[in-house]
């Protein structure tokens, strides 16, 4: 079984914050991380490598710091890596052509395994382009898997139905965050990663196809999250009643 | 032209009302696609100019063939918007059709517009913390809405159009839908209550959440909600009480968060909220960022005692 999962560096959303004078979020000095649900994408491919044999690539398309942290899902049990440094648009068109290009030179491929979405952008939309560009079948929003030999089925949840998709390889399959717990690598796994091998591809020479976005960024505004943030934490049937009194005010306890 | 379509009627009629909007802008004509079996006129009462009512072998709903379906209507190449449902299979839909007529998409938007004969969208990114204003440079312009963004434009009765047969067969692909379970549904409505309890990880087993409900019970239009841990993971309430990013997104008047400590994924699925009340044992737990009230204290000894004064207060 040969399995690429494909992953995203995004900036740490939790860490964001909102310029005051300008209204822009601030993203310098942010941490970057890979996008968490991309990381069950990696936990789930290694579970199936491990039941039914086969190899795991990890795939990036992004900024060529990403290096650092691809190592953390080899050290996880992907056994390479291929990194694409791209700072081009970040239009999902534009890097999902790059990605298809790339699993096309990586060659063979059963099983692509991607997140729903980043956390970043949440948009969702990386898996079903790649599966299009690529001409396969898609199963998205997998919250379990069964794969066997020949076959793989993905169970999803689909407005309060459970609908069980399945089909035969080459297949491209999104998961969801409750699929499983991604884990944590040991020290010796850390340490392991680093000879493991990692190719760097220049995403020029993947796409024959313009990259020209389809879409433009107009602007980016900040959405201030206002809130009275009045915290009592002294002594408790103090609190409660003070907290009831401003309720009250509010008019929310009708 | 400007095409609407989703497999959920209600979503359709939501997304002729915008359709309606943009196609006045454009001077474009506005068309509701149809696959499969049911009444096309009511897109014409309301809204749409025409209806493709395509015939397909397909039962149900797949993205794949259904991608294939909308890329053969739309093979000419002069249309201009082709609008989906936000839904799951809008949302797997969506980024397929783009991807095979080589054009942008956007997913989920807050707001469409035109401007200057461009298409204008904007869409909550960052986890709520900031607003994409995005131009399309591609045509047709693939637009995801959420359901309810909009609200159908009234039935007109005397509205006409033109029903358009197309017969379109598309190749089937690999894969298929082997199995469709119905989950029983408890009832739930976060995202149109009140008030709502939340219950997190605070909860030290199931059957204290029984306590949140006794709190909840005190508000009219109440629900329990709950955050992802304890829908997902530890599966305490079925998932019609996850509220977050990937759950349920809501906005009622009052939001009471109980031992939840305010990951962004969380805050992100309760910023429309009107009030938010956190409880919570560690001062320095997030969710105080991010409420208007907190009582620092044990959910166990904070909700007994809040039940009694907010009775008492109501009395």
């Amino acid at each position: 079984m040969e399995i690429i999962v494909c992953a995203k560096q995004i900036v740490d959303v939790s860490d964001i914050k909102i310029d005051d004078k300008t209204n822009e979020p601030i993203l310098k000095g942010v941490d970057d991380k890979i996008s968490d649900i991309d990381k069950n994408a990696v936990e789930e491919g290694i579970k199936i490598k491990d039941e039914l044999g086969g190899n795991l690539t990890v795939l990036l398309v992004g900024p060529s710091e990403a290096t650092e942290n691809i190592k953390e899902l080899l050290a996880m049990g992907a056994d390479r890596a291929v990194m694409v440094p791209w700072d081009g648009s970040s239009s999902y068109d534009v890097v999902s052509k790059i990605i298809a290009g790339a699993i096309e030179k990586i060659g063979d491929h059963d099983l692509i395994l991607c997140g729903e979405a980043s956390l970043d952008l949440f948009s969702g939309q990386t898996g079903p382009r790649i599966a299009a560009l690529l001409d396969l079948p898609q199963i998205t929003y997998a919250q379990s898997l069964d794969a066997e030999d020949e076959k793989i089925v993905g169970h999803k949840d689909v407005g309060g139905k459970v609908v069980s998709i399945e089909s035969t390889y080459p297949v491209l399959v999104t998961v969801t965050k409750e699929i499983n717990e991604p884990r944590l690598p040991s020290l010796m796994d850390i340490l392991g990663a680093s000879n493991k091998p990692m190719d760097v591809w220049d995403a020029e020479s993947l796409v024959s196809d313009d990259l020209q976005p389809g879409l433009e960024t107009v602007e980016i505004k900040g959405v201030p999250m206002e809130r009275k943030k009045i915290v009592f934490h002294d002594d408790l049937d103090e609190s409660i009643e003070k907290v009831v009194e401003k309720l009250a005010k509010e008019g929310v306890l009708g | 032209m400007v095409l609407v379509y989703s497999e959920d009627k209600d979503i359709t009629l939501e997304l002729l009302s915008k359709g309606s909007e943009l196609t006045e802008s454009l001077d474009e004509e506005l068309s509701a696609v149809l696959i499969g079996e049911d009444d096309p006129d009511q897109y014409i009462r309301h809204g749409a100019d025409n209806v493709f009512v395509v015939k397909t072998d397909q039962e149900t709903f797949k993205a794949e063939e259904y991608s294939d379906i909308l890329v053969e209507l739309m093979k000419e190449g002069e249309d201009e918007v082709l609008l989906l449902g936000a839904d799951k299979n809008g949302q797997e839909l969506a980024p397929r059709v783009a991807s095979k007529l080589d054009t942008g998409c956007v997913s989920e938007c807050t707001a469409l517009y035109v401007e200057n004969e461009d298409i204008i969208t904007e869409r909550v990114i960052y986890s709520g913390k900031a607003l994409a204003v995005e131009r399309f440079d591609s045509k047709p312009a693939v637009v995801t809405v959420p359901p309810k963004l909009f609200d159908p434009l009234p039935e007109d009765e005397e509205r006409s159009g033109e029903l358009i047969e197309k017969e379109i067969e598309v190749s089937p692909y690999p894969s298929k839908i082997v199995d469709i379970k119905e989950k029983e549904s408890v009832g739930v409505d976060v995202e149109s209550a009140e008030t709502i309890v939340s219950c997190g990880r605070g909860f030290d087993n199931k059957e204290d959440i029984e306590i949140a409900q006794e709190l909840a019970n005190n508000f009219e239009g109440n629900a329990v909600g709950c955050s992802r841990p304890i829908s997902a993971d530890l599966n305490w309430l079925p998932e019609e009480h996850w509220i977050g990013l990937s759950g349920h997104k809501v906005k009622p008047r009052l939001y009471i968060a109980v031992g939840i400590s305010g990951q962004i994924q969380h805050i992100a699925g309760i910023r429309d909220s009107d009030i938010i009340l956190a409880i919570n044992k560690d001062e320095d737990a997030l969710i105080f960022e991010s409420a208007d009230y907190g009582i620092v204290g044990d959910l166990y000894e904070v909700l007994p005692k809040l039940i009694e004064a907010v009775k008492e207060k109501k009395t």
